[in-house]
């Protein structure tokens, strides 16, 4: 790392090395392509891409790990040809972190499918400059040209900071630009920088010394010592943010407020997104059969409207629900409450091993798996993400109420209990949901005493300063969010949904596809039927339950076409036919089955997108999976006995 | 007075009181992302507020609001403890 690492023997032979530092003029003179934007967590560096990309980036996933890449045209600078770099938010160039370790082997471009950056923008919050400094040392030590940016430079001085920025260009050796990211002011500075730097090398600062820096604290003096230097004054704390923080963290209006943005947020995803998504299924279905009616052969129609088209719907109703909840987490997060709603819920999640970031993410789950899953970004911590990842598909979302409707109606007795208050009904769904829930929690303090256990990660939680959310940050957020779920998830739910398709259809013979019972599925449901008879189950919940492999709502569809089908319960209704044809155990064997099994193809591929690997939603599958046959099992011979 | 003086880590720091940052006895990683969170010793440091049930507890050092969780502050060794004036809590 030093300078003065050159031995004896080649200095006097050698001309003067003046270390890593001075060959940048001689690197700056190549054209530059890649630029690479470093900064600590928090500091403004998304917003800042963001502005600077457009709309023109790309996400991807580092290999090997979860870390995820952000790269860009650098077009909201006028600079469409230079590719811009977005690293995860860093402490320091130590590699205690994954997020560390990708960020230093990408400044060295040791990382393989992204080019080396020959040049930085390193962001650094110039409401926390003393501390933010810390990452500049060893930043500019890699001798690379580096644009130093402070943000949110308009809040520190509105409220009360100042800093001398050229003395910090002098002791940095770097030029220096105020910036606001949000409001986009001070941008120009960064067009200046990578066009000089494609042109004449001299506009450079000359490089200066710095220090050797091995350990936190000597970083730290040397941050203080700088910052002292160039008459830094840290901005008052906000007094909004206090009197706020005095009502919002109050001991009993606290929770009452936290309870109300709960609420708020539920009944936006539920309420608002659930009607959105079913609208958008009727409309697509409809879509769907038009489409297909415009090809000439039957079974191309088929191939278009079932095999494709379905699967493609599968992926578009979840959008409203995804779009709505990033919607209001975005609110929630960029206005400062998400810190304040971790901190409240905290203790409750610590009884389960998790920590307050995971409360918003598990509620969501009650409305639908995939945003919740997709929501655990806010979760820093590797190991409670994972967890909550892995918990999440247990809380009862809405594709199960169709089958849990579908057997409550037929076998349990409309009858009161406790009074007129509750009904029995109402009491088995209520107790479906307590299931699911309780499952959620034993498997969380499972996972965190063993796989998970937190060996050196605390809840640690920076409060930001109250801010109001732009417009434009909240649509590039929801923009980003959609893009890769319909990009990289869409893709995976669309083959499973095909394939399960293909298989419900096959063998073809004569040119006539197979019907239900006599396809591969079929088949399968009744090979399988050995092995779910002590649950209860005949060979048509058999099929059911593979077919429904791809989304849990699929059951009720497919009994419906089964039971039809069968001329022994083809003039009975539904309900009718299901207690022809099930005891009360085997139904009640199989809601629990549901209120546990991992049938849902989306959450997976979900799952599979935000772990980057398929070993989790495969370990998660078969957890699931497993539970739910004890489960069932359970359910099925206890009330067998019973009877 | 008489009643902070016994507090010897900052877990056990009054809410509205303040000290000096003496040791930490965490470790490595997390000792670092304190340090560079700015929990350094010989910083001053204020208990602002707790969580509503009572834990974590957020701190105020170098100008940042940081909750920690009981379990950590314990490890993390003060002194000279005293009451914050009243700019500082405001």
């Amino acid at each position: 790392m030093s300078d003065c690492c050159d031995t004896g023997g080649t200095v006097t032979l050698a001309p003067p090395r003046s270390g890593k530092r001075g060959q940048t003029p001689g690197q700056t003179a190549a054209k530059i392509s890649t630029v690479a934007l470093v900064g600590p967590p928090n500091c403004g560096k998304s917003t800042l891409f963001n502005r600077l990309t457009g709309l023109r980036q790309k996400v991807a996933n580092y290999p090997g790990v979860t870390v995820e890449q952000h790269f860009g045209r650098m077009g909201g600078v006028g600079r469409g040809d230079l590719v811009l770099i977005d690293l995860p938010g860093i402490h320091s160039l130590h590699t205690f972190s994954e997020d560390a370790r990708v960020a230093v082997d990408v400044l060295h471009g040791n990382m393989p499918g992204t080019p080396a950056p020959d040049a930085v923008l390193l962001v650094l919050d110039a409401l926390h400059l003393n501390r933010q400094l810390m990452l500049a040392a060893p930043v500019l030590a890699l001798g690379l040209p580096t644009l130093v940016l402070l943000n949110m430079a308009d809040l520190m001085e509105a409220q009360g900071g100042k800093i001398d920025v050229l003395a910090l260009a002098r002791e940095l050796g770097a030029p220096v630009a105020m910036i606001c990211a949000t409001k986009g002011n001070g941008l120009d500075a960064i067009a200046r920088f990578v066009n000089r730097l494609s042109g004449s090398p001299e506009a450079l600062a000359a490089p200066v010394q710095l220090p050797v820096l091995q350990n936190v604290a000597s970083c730290r003096q040397w941050a203080n010592g700088v910052s002292a230097r160039t008459n830094y004054k840290a901005p008052l704390s906000s007094l909004w943010t206090r009197r706020l923080d005095a009502v919002l963290l109050h001991k009993v209006g606290g929770p009452l407020i936290f309870l109300g943005v709960v609420i708020g947020v539920f009944q936006v995803v539920f309420a608002a997104g659930l009607p959105l998504s079913n609208w958008l299924d009727k409309i697509l279905s409809q879509a769907g059969g038009a489409l297909a009616g415009i090809f000439p052969a039957h079974w191309l129609q088929v191939l278009v409207r079932d095999g494709v088209w379905n699967g493609m719907q599968a992926v578009m109703i979840f959008l409203p629900q995804i779009l709505l909840l990033f919607l209001v987490i975005g609110i929630l997060e960029d206005s400062g409450y998400l810190a304040r709603a971790a901190l409240i819920a905290d203790r409750v999640m610590r009884s389960i091993g998790l920590n307050g970031k995971a409360f918003i993410p598990l509620l969501s789950a009650y409305a639908c798996a995939v945003p919740a899953i997709m929501a655990t970004r806010t979760i820093e911590n590797k190991r409670d993400r994972m967890a909550t990842i892995l918990v999440a598909p247990f809380m009862t979302c809405p594709a199960r109420l169709p089958i849990y409707t579908l057997m409550i109606a037929a076998f349990i007795p409309d009858r009161h209990i406790l009074g007129d208050l509750f009904g029995m009904r109402a009491a088995v769904m209520l107790g479906l949901y307590l299931l699911g829930f309780l499952a959620a929690l034993g498997t969380a303090r499972l996972l965190k005493s063993s796989v998970l256990k937190a060996s050196a990660a605390p809840f640690i939680l920076e409060l930001p300063q109250y801010r109001w959310p732009t417009f434009r940050s909240m649509g590039l957020r929801l923009l980003d969010r959609g893009g890769v779920f319909v990009k990289q998830t869409g893709t995976v739910i669309l083959a499973v949904t095909f394939v399960l398709w293909l298989l419900s259809i096959v063998p073809i013979h004569a040119g006539e596809m197979a019907s239900l019972t006599g396809s591969v599925i079929g088949r399968l449901g009744h090979f399988i039927e050995p092995a779910i008879r002590p649950l209860g189950f005949n060979w048509k919940i058999g099929i059911g339950l593979l077919s429904s492999v791809v989304a849990r709502e699929v059951i009720v569809g497919t009994l419906g076409t089964l039971y039809g089908a069968d001329p022994a319960t083809h003039s009975l209704g539904l309900q009718a036919a299901l207690r022809h044809d099930l005891t009360l155990g085997g139904a009640m064997a199989l809601v629990v089955f549901f209120a546990f099994a991992m049938q849902c193809t989306s959450t997976l591929a979900v799952v599979r997108r935000e772990t980057n690997s398929w070993k989790w939603p495969a370990a998660q599958f078969l957890y699931m999976t497993g539970l739910a046959y004890i489960a069932a099992l359970g359910t099925n011979q206890i009330l067998l006995h019973l009877h | 007075m008489a009643a902070t003086l016994h507090v010897k880590v900052l877990s056990d720091l009054p809410i509205g009181c303040c000290a000096t940052l003496a040791a930490l006895d965490l470790p490595e990683a997390i000792q670092g992302q304190l340090l560079h969170l700015g929990f350094v010793p010989e910083t001053r440091v204020l208990a602002l507020r707790r969580a509503p049930a009572g834990d974590p507890t957020v701190y105020c050092v170098d100008g940042a609001e940081i909750a920690l969780r009981r379990e950590t502050a314990q490890f993390i060794a003060v002194t000279s403890v005293c009451k914050a004036d009243r700019e500082a809590l405001r």
